[in-house]
Order: C-alpha cells, then structure tokens, then sequence
C-alpha cells in the first residue's frame, strides 16, 4: 500500500490490521514516533493524519487514506516550529520520551484554538502522558508558543 | 576493622559489598584511565572524562541518563573548569568501568543521620566509600549523581586546563604564567588563540598537572546560572534516539512473555499458532517464559500473546488480601530488623496529659513504568557479544548476561543509551537477561526485545508494600513521646539477592525518612520490621521514604491537631537542625501559610529529609463539586548548591507530580499470584488537568552538596493527605486515596 508521510510517497507492503505506528518505527525507520501503552492511554504515538491529532497506535496502516505528518517533520510548518522552539525556550523535557507526542497534540491544539486558556490546554493534552511530570512547563511553552505565532501574524 | 566494613558496607540504598578485608595502598590506589584505549594515537586523555584529538573535545558521562539531564550537567562541571564554550564539544557515555565508581553512593550507606557529621559517621562514610572505589561500581541511583561529580569533575577540568597551558606554553615558548584559556582555547599574551585540539599532540608528552586549585564559586560561569540542556533540541525535534529506536543492518525484533506469578517457571508451551502468524520468524524459549522473534515489534507481541502457556504458581501468596495480612504479622520480634532509634527513656513509665493518637497507615506496591517500556538489543556471536540499552549498574548488567549465555563478562561489549525515564526500573536486570538469551539462540543476528506495557506492568518489581503503626502522648501542649513502627518486605535484600550479592544486616530503607527524622520529640522509638515471604520488589524513586515518610508526617498532622498546635507552626518550632528549620520557613512564607484560605479550601504541610536533603511542601486543595483539586504546591528544598536552577525546578516539579499522583491513584494488587493492573489506565499517575502550579525554591545552607532525583517524592504525598483533612476533615491514611475520594 502507499502512505503520504511527510511530504513523501511510502510503499510498504504490511499487513492491513498493523497499526500506522508500528510501520514509522519499524519498517520505516521514522523512530521519533513512540510507543508507550499500544491502547491509546498514553499519547506518545500522536501523529497528524489529515492535520488532525491522532493515536497512531490505533490506526490500522489500511485505514490511513489522507497525508501524514509526524514528529519528524512538524518543524515545517508555522505552529509545529513555533511550538518547538517553545518547547526548548521552557526547557520542557526531562527523559523527552513523551514529548514527540506532547508536541503533535499541543501543535494540533494551537492550530485549532490559537489563543487557548489553561483550560483549554489541561482538555486538549489530557491524553498525553507525561511520567518525569513535565506539565507545568508544558502549559507556559504552549502559551509562549500562542504568543509568538500571534505577533507572527500581528 | 574487619567486624566493623561486615557490618556497614552489606546495606544501603544502593550499596554493593562484600565483608571484605582491604590495605590502605589499595585504596589509594587509582583505577586505570579506559580512554587511554580508546583515544586516538594523536589524541590526549587526562582521566577518565576528557579526551581531546585534533578533530575536537569529547566528554565522558559516567551516570546513566534516565532524563534528569546528568549529560548536561556532568559536561557542565567539567566546562566549568576546562573553559569550554557551550557547543565546543561532544559528550559520549562512559563504557562500563572501574574508573567510574561512584564517591558519594557511601555516604548514604552507612547507619548515621545525614545531619551526623561527627567523626565516627564521617569515618564510616570514608571507609564505605573506600570499599565502593575498591569494587569499582560505577552506579546511577540514590540521587547521587551531582554529589558523586561536582568536585570529581571539577577536578578533572582543571586537570585538564593546567595541562593544556603547560603543552602551550611549551609550543609556543611563552611562559604558563602569561597564558589564559577561554571558550575552548589557549589565548597568548597578543590574543592569538591556540584551540585545545591543536594542542592534543604536545599535551600527549607531558606529564599531566596534578596540583590544581579549583575556581572560586565567585569565578564560577556556569554553576548556579540557567544554563539549557543539551538535549533538549533533539528531545524537542523527535531526534533523540533511546535505546527502543536502535535501528542496526539486520536487525529482528523481539518480544517475550514470562510468568506472571514472578518468578515462577513455565511448565509447557504450545506455540503452533503463534510460528504460522505473518511475520514471525521463531518462538523460542527463555527463562521463565517464551519469546517471539518477528519482523516488527508489533508481530512479536501479537505472537508471544497467541503462545498458550502453562505456568507453576509463584512461591508468594497469590492473594493481595495475604500480603496485607503478612505486613500484619510481622510486627515481632522475630521480624525486627532494626530499633532505628530510642531517644529518651521510652520504656519509662508514662505520665501524660490525656492526648494519645494511635493510627495504622498503609502504602501499596506501586509500579514504575517510564514511558518507554524496558527493552535492550543484543548481538551473539561465537566469541562474544553486544548489548545496547540503558542501565543504570552497567557492571552488573554486563556480568548477569555473561552468566545466562556461559560467557565471561569481558567477552561482552556495553553501549549505554539514552533512557525514555526510570524511577528506579532500569536498576533491574530481567530484560536484559532475556535479550541475550533470545540472541544466543540466534546467534550473528542482532535482536531487539521490546516488553509490551501489559507485560512491563507484568514482570515489574513495584515498590514495597509497607505498614506502619504509631503511637504519641503528649506533655504540657507538646509531643513528648513517640513511636512508629514500619513493616515491609527489604527493597534492598530482594534487589541484592536477584544481582547475587550478599544480604546481611539491617535495610536502610524500611523506615528510610523515619529514623533520620531531626524533630526534637523527648521519647522517640523508630522500628523496621521485616515482612518474609512477599513477592520481589523494587526501588521506586525515593524508595522507603516514598512510603515510610507518607506514614510519619501523615501521623505528626493527626499528633498537632490533636494537642491543638499549628501543623506548619508546630513542626518549626520541634526542628532542632537550623538548615531544616529553615526550609519549612521558606516553606510556610512562600505559601502565605498564615492567610486564611475561603471555606473548603485546605493548606497540609509535610516535611522529609531524604538523601540528605531536607524537603518541605505545601499543598493546597479545595473540595470541588467535581471532587478535590490540588491547585498549589510550594516547594523547598536545600541541596547546599543548586548546579543549574533551570532543570533543578523541572525536577523538582516531576518529584511532586510524581509523589502526588501515584499518592492519587496508582496501586499494583495481586490476584491469582498475578499483577491486577495490567496498562496505564489502570495506574497512570497524575495528567496534566490534574497538575498544580508549583512554586519552587532551592535554599543553599546545608553543608554538603546532595542530589535533588528523589527527595521531592516523599513529602508530596502526606501534605496531600494534609491538605485534604484541612479542606475536608477527612484523615486518609492509606494510599492510594482515590479509593476513599474523588479527584477533580
């Protein structure tokens, strides 16, 4: 089957019932995508499919028609590297196991809502585990994030 | 002496020893430089840290990553010295070695307060630490890691330097006295700058400068400032690769499923379905269980899943209800392990006003689970072998899976990876073991064995139930007399026992938290109590005082209510110790602890002294129609120095969410001699709708540098169940809570 990841044209020949992330990481290669849970309780398989925020551990690679954005190649768009840049400006991660994941969701959020309150923020990352405890410098790096991408356009 | 090293150096939190015998050149004795094997022919190498060629600077970290940022802060120390500008070199961690033995892990080993520091405590230290330098043991844990480095490496960034200076000088003819070094050079009298990479071949003919003397902390760049990690770029940008995203030519993946009664063997398998499912190579078998090798990670799981197994019963009681019922029973002589402290004539008649408390607490095994899921990649060959993965007492990694596949541990090659967290996980040895064994099978062919989260939270080793019982009296408004008693089965035994190592004496850590509590209380006993026959278990960040130091400030806010004193106004005035005094100050005066909060609204305080490192936190919650929600936490913490405030806060802040969320919500239960919880939503810690602001302070009075990994665990939770009485009236005093309440 063919998948559009990044901007690219992928033909891997996998089972249809393999979920999108096991072919990034292990036919593929594209290993900033990770496994956590493999049951959609823990966030750091999120990707972009069709620019949406998905658990790619849920997603059978069959079910996958529209383009794929991961981790990899978030930085080339606006929010993805305003996000990122935030994300090292706070200093966010500790073991970063988790953040690939923290990003996509936080750069799906701020694409959506770009001006989010802490309310916003606590419902939109609520499936995003974090073990080391990072959320606090992931809500200041989300705001300082809806910040810059603001005076961007400002 | 003999009796003496017999009776000290068998325990700790992370101690390893033997009852040995030992001269004092030995121990002066230094260990051999290792990059003097690896360094190239036009390279130089002072110690064990530095290696400098003419293609550039390489430092050396010796601990394990597991995310608190020791690659940075290691490299810190030494640019500190070496004057080196950040992004003016490369960092590389250490192979397994001698040379890397930790210096601080002793001074947390031995039986004498961490506010001790008489000569009889300071010799024991001496003494351990000498055993740890002589056995060579290069580990991570105990939150040693910035006390086992800040002098060390300082040391050898000077070292370094002087060294530098001196093959400069002799290149350039110009005396050491007239040269400087800045940002990765020698700069000359004129300013022509000489980069250390050109200086590496004449720098290779001298004989290193020993005779240093270390910058004044008034000349300090780099310690004590905001200085960003170096990983966070690649952590940010998906690029960091752990140990899980080995991608080696040839390799095959792998998964395994063992025995959920741990320990307990496999009697039979049938694996007919599981070898005719797409992509799986072979199903063979290993220790306690079976493992899939298959083109994908995820056949793999799906394979090991389809493997009908038959397995023994574990040699634990497979019922959770037993295990409570042990910790139950062994509060007896038999099972003593150690009085920890008698302070006053506690046997002395007893004349008080009428306030008793008396409260049984209880804190649950509790499993680690970092976001990566255990996993290590091996290679087999006929003459030796590979092993890539991340851990933390790579010596004993090493030595164990030489032992499972009958080779010696010097035919095997170590690659320490990045790890995606720990908490204490990545100090066990299942996995790796079980890697090589799937490798021996297969030999040339690299294989990555990944545990699925279901299985991780399987097989994992979680922290130690535990129990403690308490009594106080009081006198004229005051605690006069004091006991606890904690039981639990020995984190420390059951660790040593699985690396082979003696187990004797009393553990450290079953009223770690307790025993060095510095309240000035008249009669104080503190007991450990052993509990037998319980299923292996772990160290789980903090360790003992994760439980123990829940038990003894939950139990202090029932003593001060009940004699009528302030909880934050009562522990200051029993603190007899000045530096920890003065962290509850801060503590109380960061949180405004006097201004009357609005109805429902609850401020608990909890104070514990763990690794050496006094910890005060304030929680506040309120009681919400949602349920209870924690929406500050103001945080002290003393460690002497703070090396870089910037990821000191980000620590601090994970120990509190740590602490508090496993405090919330997680618990492991065992039932048919199996773990109960099976994923993450059954146990996940805290979200972050749930985190709190937490406000943070780091206070620079005590005496000697610690580490700040685990200490911000311990109070979290008992200010939590603090907080709750305040703001609800409701005591808890068994983990998690969320079994007697609901949280917003």
């Amino acid at each position: 089957m063919d998948l559009q990841i990044n901007g690219q044209t992928h033909s891997v020949e996998v089972p249809d019932d393999m979920p999108l992330l096991w072919v990034l990481r292990d036919v593929l290669n594209l290993t900033g995508t990770k496994y956590g849970c493999g049951v959609a309780a823990c966030g750091a398989c999120t990707v972009w499919i069709d620019g949406i925020a998905t658990r790619s551990c849920q997603v059978p690679a069959a079910d996958v028609t529209g383009p794929v954005t991961t981790i990899e190649a978030l930085g080339d768009t606006p929010v993805g590297a305003a996000v990122q840049a935030a994300w090292i400006d706070k200093q966010v991660a500790q073991c970063g196991y988790c953040q690939s994941g923290q990003i996509m969701q936080a750069a799906d959020l701020l694409t959506a809502n770009p001006t989010p309150t802490d309310q916003d923020i606590d419902d939109a990352m609520g499936g995003n585990l974090c073990r080391c405890g990072t959320y606090v410098r992931i809500r200041a790096a989300i705001h300082a994030a809806a910040k810059t991408l603001s005076e961007d356009k400002g | 002496m003999s009796r003496l090293t017999r009776r000290i150096f068998l325990f700790g939190s992370a101690t390893i020893a033997g009852g040995v015998a030992f001269g004092a050149y030995k121990v002066a004795t230094p260990h051999p430089n290792p990059l003097v094997n690896a360094v190239r022919v036009d390279g130089v190498t002072f110690n064990p840290w530095i290696m400098i060629d003419p293609t550039g600077v390489t430092l050396i970290t010796a601990h394990t990553d597991v995310g608190q940022g020791v690659s940075s802060m290691e490299a810190l120390l030494l640019a500190e010295e070496l004057d080196l500008a950040q992004g003016g070199f490369e960092t590389r961690f250490a192979a397994p070695d001698a040379a890397y033995f930790n210096t601080a892990l002793a001074a947390e080993a031995v039986p004498f307060m961490p506010t001790d520091t008489g000569r009889t405590a300071e010799t024991m230290r001496a003494v351990a630490g000498a055993a740890v330098k002589l056995i060579g043991l290069q580990l991570t844990g105990g939150s040693s890691a910035v006390p086992d480095s800040f002098d060390k490496l300082r040391q050898a960034g000077a070292m370094a330097r002087e060294t530098l200076r001196a093959a400069a000088s002799k290149q350039t003819g110009v005396a050491v006295a007239d040269l400087r070094t800045e940002n990765g050079a020698v700069i000359l009298p004129d300013g022509t700058r000489i980069p250390y990479p050109e200086l590496a071949a004449t720098a290779a003919t001298l004989k290193p400068v020993n005779d240093v003397r270390l910058r004044d902390p008034s000349e300090w760049r780099l310690i004590g400032k905001p200085v960003p990690r170096r990983d966070m770029p690649a952590k940010t940008k998906g690029q960091q690769a752990y140990g899980i995203d080995l991608r080696l030519p040839g390799l095959v993946f792998a998964s395994v499923r063992l025995n959920p009664a741990k320990g307990g063997a496999l009697n039979g398998f049938d694996a007919d379905v599981a070898r005719s499912m797409n992509g799986v190579q072979t199903i063979v078998p290993v220790t306690g269980g079976i493992a899939a090798v298959a083109n994908t990670t995820w056949a793999a799981i799906q394979a090991v899943n389809a493997v009908d197994c038959d397995w023994a019963p574990a040699d634990y009681p497979p019922e959770q209800d037993a295990h409570w019922d042990a910790l139950s029973a062994s509060f007896t002589e038999d099972n003593l392990d150690k009085v920890w402290r008698e302070d006053g004539d506690v046997d002395a008649e007893r004349i008080h006003d009428a306030v008793v408390v008396e409260a049984e607490y209880r804190a649950p095994y509790v499993a680690h689970q970092p976001l990566e899921p255990l996993n290590a990649t091996a290679l087999v060959t006929d003459t030796g072998a590979e092993i890539w993965t991340a851990h933390q007492i790579p010596q004993f990694a090493v030595r164990l899976a030489a032992k499972a596949i009958g080779m010696e541990p010097d035919q095997i090659t170590f690659h320490q990876q990045f790890a995606g967290g720990s908490f204490g996980h990545r100090l066990e040895f299942e996995h790796v073991i079980r890697a090589v064994e799937i490798a021996n099978q297969m030999r040339d062919t690299p294989v990555q064995m990944t545990l699925s989260r279901e299985e991780d939270f399987a097989q994992d080793f979680p922290r130690q139930i535990s129990m403690g019982r308490m009594r106080a009296w009081s006198l004229g408004g005051r605690v006069d007399h004091l006991e606890i008693d904690i039981a639990s089965p020995s984190v420390t035994r059951s660790q040593m026992g699985r690396m082979g190592m003696p187990a004797a004496g009393p553990d450290l850590q079953i009223a770690a938290g307790v025993w060095n509590m510095t309240y000035n209380i008249g009669r104080l006993r503190v007991r450990g109590y052993e509990t037998p026959g319980l299923p292996p278990v772990s160290s789980w960040r903090s360790v003992g005082a994760s439980s123990a130091g829940f038990f003894a400030e939950g139990f202090m806010d029932e003593i001060l209510h009940a004699i009528g004193a302030d909880p934050m106004a009562g522990r200051i005035d029993m603190c007899k110790v000045d530096y920890h005094r003065k962290v509850l100050e801060a503590a109380a005066e960061m949180s405004d602890w006097t201004r009357p909060r609005p109805a429902g609204t609850g401020l608990g305080v909890a104070f514990v002294e763990s690794f050496g490192v006094p910890v005060a936190e304030v929680v506040e919650v309120t009681d919400t129609p949602d349920g209870i929600r924690i929406t500050n936490v103001w945080v002290a913490a003393d460690v002497g120095r703070v090396v870089d405030p910037l990821n000191f806060e980000n620590i601090v802040q994970g120990g509190v969410i740590w602490g508090l969320g496993h405090a919330m919500n997680s618990q492991i239960t065992y039932a048919g001699g199996a773990a109960e919880q099976v994923n993450f939503w059954d146990a996940e810690g805290m979200r972050i709708h749930q985190a709190p602001k937490i406000h943070v302070r780091g206070l620079e009075n005590a005496p000697k540098i610690r580490g700040i990994g685990e200490p911000p665990v311990p109070p979290a939770a008992p200010a939590l169940t603090n907080a709750i009485f305040a703001a609800t009236g409701q005591r808890l005093r068994e983990m998690p809570f969320d079994k007697f309440v609901t949280f917003a």
